[in-house]
């Protein structure tokens, strides 16, 4: 039997995030027109509401939940991917939100311009990082990426509507601009975005490293000197403990200027060239604490306790894992999820205590990272000043759940909060306590979708958005066939 | 939704009294679920299982008539249980009799009867079932098999063949499933001490109904296609399944 959710145009298709944790089914629709009929056809299937509820997809970076609809309609806006125009004297590009962030660079860096967030993968679009409201690590200096957006296009189920930021996320007129940044694609979805570049002499990056012995040390470090450097990071050996809890290689930097180019070659340069091949599919985690603890070991061994003015390509700064395509395979048939919190500034021991308990449980964490966060953004978005911290986890790890249904707990109570675009398995009646500001954001959403045709996974899973009752499901046939005659039953021996 | 865990957040249960199907409920709930529907035949039993259910955590409790031998229904019942509690992440297929194998054997009529309530009925609640799931795209049908299935004895091979079957039934539903996002795991247990086996004596490697209910929890965690309760069975039956018919029924089991 067919099912009526999943017919019509487009394919179906199993989805899944990064971490490759909860796959569902849904109908892919592309486009291939070019953004005028993208921008009709998405407005049509806004206003359809015979489905399960639409949501747009860009390159499938989120770990969780957020870019799948189970049952429903994604849209796959990568085809979407026309830079409109680049506008030197505001500083400005224009373009569709299926353009990735690494072809922004492949084609913006040689004019001496960069993205002014990128995260720590190339491989995002512009619409997805509006949607999760990306950082970076400029966090602390430039804020998030919504941040950077000067306007924007978004297709609502109740029409088209041009977005700015007017004065801020507090300026009631701009609410519709702010829900979306961070908003995780529920409030329409991006068609086109204008956002504010960085202008740069070279496409290196001049980086400074620290090595720390213990937490203590590492925080420090960073809350006396993250001032001095746009970008900022450190990333943490999970597996220490004791007295080397938190022990780190603390990495900063900033864009290099031309006289510091050792040599020739164009300063503008770049070339990430083609990734390494995709590891084939493993039947089990290659991520484990064995391997996870010697490599910890080597990393923090092989970096320097204290270096200066060491020039780095963009790539190796900013996107090293790019360099291997699909190296979630990695993590086997089973995935892994990627666990983000963020703290207030003075909650340093709730910090402490969430490293304690992941390296007291052997927790192994291939890639742990420690950022200090600057301003809060939109409603829903994640950052807040503050601490946050990054640990890719194998979702087959043993005590996983409440493990981290724990932290969860401990991050509430600070005051904190769990990044929604990472976010496979938060306990939904905690939301509330981690997003104040979330009936706002609910009343600003639910006010251009007042059907609920925006829809995914992480939406329902979460209740973020109000399910319309079930007003699509299809009539129900009876089944003709009766019982036979002789058909009876017993009752279970007692 | 189900989260990275494979943890459900709402649950239906077709033969919600079951004792197997109540320790897997309070297991879950120990998890994300919150949301329980329990369907079945017996409403005072099914009002048992749904306080057990409350008292477990549950937000949501309803209970369901249904009654998996009238095929004829199956489409209105069922439909109506997801028409009115939407998506189910996780729905749990209990429904089973053991029957009475030597006054069985006697009354071909009874024996019938026992194969439609374990075979024909659950596997028609199955169908209906699945094309609900493949519409949401998602979700997991777990159905209770046995060991008994695996390979079919002469002491209750009214009961096993029934199981085996279903057992069968349900593999092939779960290949169909593939690439809907909606998909089966077939548990296998074995002796499990419940209500249904009270007053038998206790097979070897016997089980409680709460390591069933361990056993299925995992088995979704690891995405399983087939669970064994014990997991020792499973090589055990390996070799019980390729013995001779001539050793085979003159086993003491």
């Amino acid at each position: 039997m067919a099912s009526r959710a999943l017919t019509g145009p487009g394919r179906t298709a199993i989805l899944s995030g990064w971490g490759r944790t909860s796959p569902s089914a849904a109908r892919v629709v592309s486009f291939h027109g070019g953004g005028n009929e993208a921008a009709a056809r998405v407005s049509a299937l806004l206003a359809d509401p015979a489905g399960r509820g639409v949501i747009a997809r860009g390159l499938g970076r989120s770990y969780g939940d957020a870019a799948q609809c189970a049952g429903g309609t994604v849209l796959d806006m990568t085809t979407l991917d026309r830079i409109h125009r680049l506008d030197p004297s505001a500083g400005t590009v224009t373009v569709d939100a299926g353009v990735s962030l690494g072809t922004l660079m492949r084609v913006l860096l040689p004019q001496g311009w960069f993205v002014p967030v990128t995260p720590g993968t190339r491989m995002v679009t512009v619409g997805g990082a509006i949607a999760a409201d990306i950082h970076g690590k400029n966090h602390h200096v430039d804020g998030t990426f919504g941040a950077q957006v000067t306007s924007m296009l978004l297709a609502t189920p109740t029409g088209l509507r041009h977005l700015t930021p007017g004065a801020g996320p507090s300026d009631p007129d701009a609410a519709l601009f702010w829900a979306t940044t961070g908003g995780m694609g529920l409030t329409g979805v991006v068609l086109e975005a204008t956002i504010a570049l960085i202008a740069v002499r070279t496409s290196r990056i001049r980086v400074d490293t620290d090595r720390t012995a213990d937490l203590d040390e590492t925080l420090a470090l960073m809350i006396e000197g993250d001032s001095a450097y746009r970008y900022s990071v450190a990333w943490v050996d999970s597996l220490a403990r004791g007295r080397h809890l938190g022990r780190s290689v603390l990495s900063r930097g900033d864009h290099a200027e031309r006289h510091e180019l050792a040599g020739g070659g164009a300063p503008l340069a770049f070339d990430p060239g083609a990734p390494l091949p995709a590891p084939p599919p493993m039947p089990l985690s290659l991520l484990n604490k064995a391997t996870v603890r010697a490599f910890n070991e080597a990393w923090y061994r092989k970096s320097p306790r204290h270096e200066v003015g060491r020039i780095e390509g963009i790539g190796a700064f900013f996107h090293p894992l790019d360099a291997v395509a699909s190296w979630n395979r990695l993590y086997g048939p089973r995935g892994f999820l990627q666990y983000q919190l963020v703290v207030p500034d003075k909650e340093t021991d709730t910090l402490r205590g969430a490293l304690e308990r992941l390296s007291g449980a052997g927790c192994a964490s291939f890639l742990s990272v420690l950022k200090r966060f600057g301003s809060a953004a939109g409603p829903l978005s994640f950052p807040m000043p503050g601490w946050t911290l990054t640990l890719d986890i194998p979702a087959g790890t043993p005590g996983l759940a409440p493990l981290l249904d724990g932290l969860d707990d401990a991050v509430a109570a600070a005051g904190g909060r769990v990044y929604l675009a990472k976010d496979s398995r938060l306990r939904p009646d905690l939301l509330g306590a981690m997003y104040p500001l979330l009936p706002e954001w609910r009343a600003v959403r639910d006010s251009v979708d007042p059907d609920g045709a925006m829809c995914s996974d992480l939406a329902r899973r979460l209740g973020l958005v109000r399910p319309s009752e079930n007003k699509n499901m299809p009539p129900l046939a009876t089944h003709q066939r009766p019982p036979t005659a002789t058909a009876r039953q017993k009752e279970p021996h007692q | 939704m189900n989260d990275a865990f494979a943890q459900p957040q709402s649950v239906l249960v077709l033969g919600g009294t079951s004792d197997i199907a109540r320790a897997t409920v309070r297991a879950l709930l120990a998890g994300r679920t919150r949301s329980v529907v329990l369907a079945g035949r017996n409403p005072a039993g099914l009002a048992l299982a749904a306080e057990d259910a409350r008292a477990a955590g549950a937000s949501t409790v309803a209970t369901a008539a249904f009654d998996a031998a009238d095929v004829g229904h199956h489409a209105a019942v069922l439909g109506k249980v997801f028409a009115e509690h939407g998506d189910f992440d996780l729905v749990l297929m209990a429904v089973g009799v053991l029957g009475n194998q030597a006054a069985d054997e006697a009354d071909p009529v009874a024996a019938a009867g026992v194969i439609w309530s374990n075979f024909a009925g659950p596997a028609a609640a199955c169908l209906v079932v699945a094309d609900r799931l493949r519409e949401q795209g998602h979700g997991t049908l777990v159905v209770l098999s046995s060991v008994a299935g695996e390979r079919v004895r002469r002491a209750n091979f009214i009961y096993g063949s029934s199981k085996a079957g279903l057992d069968g039934f349900a593999q092939g539903l779960g290949d169909s499933l593939v690439g809907s996002g909606a998909r089966v795991m077939v548990v296998r247990p074995g002796f499990v001490t419940t209500k249904m086996t009270a007053g038998m004596k206790p097979a070897p490697m016997a089980a409680s109904a709460d390591q069933v209910a361990k056993a299925i929890l995992d088995g979704l965690a690891r995405g399983a296609e087939i669970v064994w309760a014990p997991g020792a069975l499973r090589p055990m039956m390996m070799v019980a399944r390729h013995l001779p018919r001539a050793v085979f029924r003159r086993l003491p089991v």
